[in-house]
């Protein structure tokens, strides 16, 4: 087996293409149906397994995650506001990015997981499509001090029905109402399929990646060193919080993965609508240009090291 | 050709607007408008459209000129402070001017 996941490969690829500003492009189009694909992929696989579950066992959990969902940008507000001195919207919508979660780094995590041949809770994706909303509430009560004119039906229209929470959450209702057999004549194009479709995903995500390094030159080495430092934060956070609610060893660490990753659909599209006074390029040029590569490059190993020693030393 | 006077008001911006904009112009009086995406660059740089928060759309909006001022006041108190947006208003002649 190679020491690289290909999956990887194509993401420096995507990445290197971008630096060297070659005209590779993936039509708009076909980057809405592969990031589609991935995540009904994701939710059906979440889906199937939460018929399974104990309700009880669920219900704790997703109590206990969507309470780390509104802890994380509580932390990382202070943080930017005062240490980083960023005006006080650009504060709370880059502390609501990283209190959510990215689909593409947990649809990562999935491949190395299952590289590494590490079984981890199956039902993780609906613990995913709780973390995505708690930041986004947090980050705009946080900013909304000097925004209150905003409109509460138009910000809840863009949070609970946004394009990422829509299919996440019908994926998972799919999959739970389908069950394991009922999906198996959609298997080839969604299972079967899932590491090209990554493939393809992470090529064109290296490409907005790289086109993020631009503007945080601009921005200076405090997004830099916050992109790196709050999600080892959060991973640990993440971890701890899996290892009380007894999760396997695969899902504490999948669990530090979620906490650790930061946003870049759900959260920007809420929060330009719902605080504009913050600058897009901020935000993501923290969490598309830092965050998002560093965890799939370093992070996702790190976080399962980490977990793995955390657990064998208690 | 001959027609009936109308303004064509046009307007780029942030693909993220549209929803909020759509129900402005209905509630100012528009009683139609075309909307299609749109690439190109300006003073906050390039915007290439290749994913959601890097797309642009244009609307065009045929009405009369009290809407049209309406509509350009509105977008200019709403919308000019934190979003990119461009709005320019021209003469057209149209026929079936009660269309518009």
């Amino acid at each position: 087996m190679s020491p690289i996941d290909p999956v990887l490969l194509f993401f420096i690829l995507g990445l290197t293409a971008g630096l060297l500003r070659s005209e590779l492009r993936m039509p708009a189009a076909v980057y809405d149906l592969v990031s589609m694909l991935l995540l009904l992929t994701i939710g059906l696989k979440g889906g199937v397994e939460l018929a399974r579950q104990p309700f009880a066992d669920l219900a704790l959990q997703a109590v206990a995650v969507v309470a780390m969902g509104l802890l994380l940008p509580l932390v990382a507000f202070p943080v930017l506001r005062y240490l980083g001195r960023l005006p006080r919207a650009d504060a709370a919508s880059i502390a609501a990015h990283y209190g959510s979660v990215s689909v593409a780094t947990y649809a990562v995590a999935v491949a190395y997981f299952t590289r590494q041949q590490v079984p981890y809770e199956a039902h993780m994706p609906f613990l995913l499509a709780l973390l995505e909303i708690p930041a986004i509430v947090v980050g705009v009560l946080l900013a909304r001090g000097i925004s209150r004119d905003m409109r509460i039906g138009v910000v809840a229209h863009e949070v609970f029905l946004g394009k990422s929470i829509v299919l996440l959450i019908g994926g998972l209702f799919i999959g739970w109402a389908a069950g394991s057999d009922g999906l198996a004549p959609v298997k080839p194009l969604f299972f079967d399929l899932f590491k090209g479709v990554l493939a393809l995903f992470l090529l064109e995500m290296g490409i907005i990646t790289a086109s993020q390094f631009g503007s945080l030159r601009k921005c200076g080495p405090f997004l830099l060193v916050f992109g790196i430092a709050m999600p080892l934060f959060s991973s640990v956070v993440g971890m701890l919080l899996g290892y009380a609610l007894g999760l396997s060893p695969g899902g504490v660490a999948m669990l530090a993965i979620l906490a650790a990753s930061a946003s870049y659909i759900a959260v920007p599209a809420a929060m330009r609508i719902s605080v504009p006074q913050a600058n897009p390029t901020l935000s993501l040029a923290a969490s598309l240009g830092v965050t998002f590569p560093f965890n799939v490059l370093v992070g996702i190993p790190l976080y399962h090291a980490m977990t793995v020693r955390f657990l064998g030393s208690g | 050709m001959t027609g009936t006077p109308r303004k064509l008001l046009t307007i780029v911006t942030e693909a993220a607007l549209e929803g909020l904009l759509v129900k402005d112009f209905e509630s100012l009086g528009a009683r139609g408008y075309t909307i299609t995406d749109a690439r190109g660059k300006g003073s906050r740089g390039r915007r290439d459209a290749a994913w959601d928060e890097n797309r642009n759309i244009r609307i065009e909006i045929l009405c009369d000129a009290v809407v049209a001022e309406a509509i350009a006041r509105h977008l200019e108190a709403t919308y000019y402070e934190h979003y990119g947006m461009v709005l320019y208003v021209g003469e057209v002649l149209v026929r079936r001017a009660e269309k518009f």
